[in-house]
């Protein structure tokens, strides 16, 4: 279906990072993460499927925002520090002065109902865009060395935690964090006993 | 005086927003009652119309959600008030995350790292859904479920432009058919 199969490519410079990413975030309506993932996974090939998971749990269970870790733990493995520097300007630049601007007209069309109507309607797609991503990424699962029912099972504990019973994202990620490092540690070393890839 | 005042002001929003950065496990967004309670309460900065609204602009925007830090700031003191509060949030979360990017990635082949990749897979795509399913639940209705799902079969299962189906959205809603 998708095309994944094709080699990772690089960013070919630093002004390469800063225009992908600033057009990357431009395209982000209610969240970059959805657009992030096809630009950079499917369309540049920057990284694999499986690489942008990893890099989005480093960037998750760190402080601050999710996607900006991102960009900077991207931008800093192809260019170093200057590297990490021009993916996070790329992302944030243009998006600033466009969201003060909007911010100064804002008053003058809060009120109005297609307006209002507008937002409402790119929030739903945008939640829906979060959920797709999160299904495309699932199959990123299958080389997991904890195996698919262990993840689908740490997977509905974690989205219970947080989406039903609503605890505080910290507490979770701590609780439900260690107890999947912890059970994915004794699944690598079993794997290195049986002779299996390191 | 004024001045004065102002610059003391902008000090203390840098210094509340540096702290919150390395509190903000989740993304800005986590933090936003703290926010809320300084601005609009201990500051009295912002009026509690100006804190939504900063939020909701931010989210209808381009560009990453914790933008709505700047405009925070720009609403409470104008540009000025922006850098200091996106300086804040930014600076220690970055430092932090760049250090740690570089320690993980230098020790990839070890065990703890590799382990902490395998194990939390799972939960950070777990994360996505969760988030997709708080945002859901923000708005009740079942034009807006169906509206979500639609955008999110097509997002999994097609190569459509997200933009484009950011725009039917908005169509569809400016109509007012949600």
């Amino acid at each position: 279906m998708l095309d994944d199969s094709r080699p990772l490519s690089q960013p070919s410079s630093r002004t390469d990072l800063f225009v992908t990413f600033t057009l990357l975030a431009l395209q982000g309506f209610g969240g970059v993460l959805a657009i992030a993932q096809r630009v950079l996974c499917e369309q540049k090939r920057w990284l694999s499927r499986e690489q942008f998971v990893e890099i989005l749990a480093v960037g998750q269970v760190l402080p601050g925002p999710n996607i900006c870790n991102v960009a900077l733990m991207i931008g800093d493995r192809f260019f170093g520090w200057r590297g990490a520097f021009a993916a996070l300007a790329g992302m944030m630049a243009v998006p600033a002065v466009i969201v003060l601007l909007i911010t100064m007209i804002y008053a003058e069309f809060a009120a109005v109902p297609a307006v209002a109507g507008a937002l409402k309607g790119m929030g739903a797609v945008s939640a829906g865009l979060i959920v797709g991503t999160a299904l495309k990424l699932t199959g990123a699962l299958r080389s997991n060395p904890m195996g698919i029912p262990v993840c689908v099972i740490l997977g509905v504990v974690m989205f219970s935690a947080v989406a039903l019973l609503r605890l505080p994202l910290a507490w979770a990620l701590l609780g439900v964090g260690i107890l999947a490092c912890v059970f994915a540690w004794t699944r690598l070393v079993t794997r290195n006993a049986d002779g299996g890839p390191p | 005086m004024i001045a004065s005042l102002l610059s003391s002001e902008l000090v203390a929003l840098f210094g509340h927003f540096l702290i919150l950065s390395l509190l903000a496990v989740g993304g800005a967004i986590t933090v936003a009652p703290d926010m809320h309670r300084v601005l609009v309460g201990e500051m009295g900065l912002l009026t509690d119309a100006q804190f939504n609204a900063s939020i909701a602009i931010a989210q209808a925007a381009p560009g990453p959600n914790v933008l709505f830090v700047a405009v925070m700031g720009y609403q409470a003191a104008g540009l000025a008030g922006a850098a200091a509060t996106m300086a804040g949030i930014m600076l220690p979360s970055t430092t932090l995350a760049l250090a740690a990017a570089r320690w993980s990635h230098a020790r990839r082949d070890w065990r703890a790292v590799r382990a902490f990749k395998a194990g939390m897979a799972p939960l950070v795509i777990a994360l996505m859904f969760a988030t997709g399913w708080i945002l859901t639940a923000q708005t009740p209705g079942w034009r807006h479920v169906l509206l979500t799902i639609a955008a999110a079969l097509l997002a999994w299962r097609t190569r459509i432009h997200l933009l484009w189906m950011i725009g039917a959205g908005a169509v569809i809603g400016g109509m007012g058919w949600l």
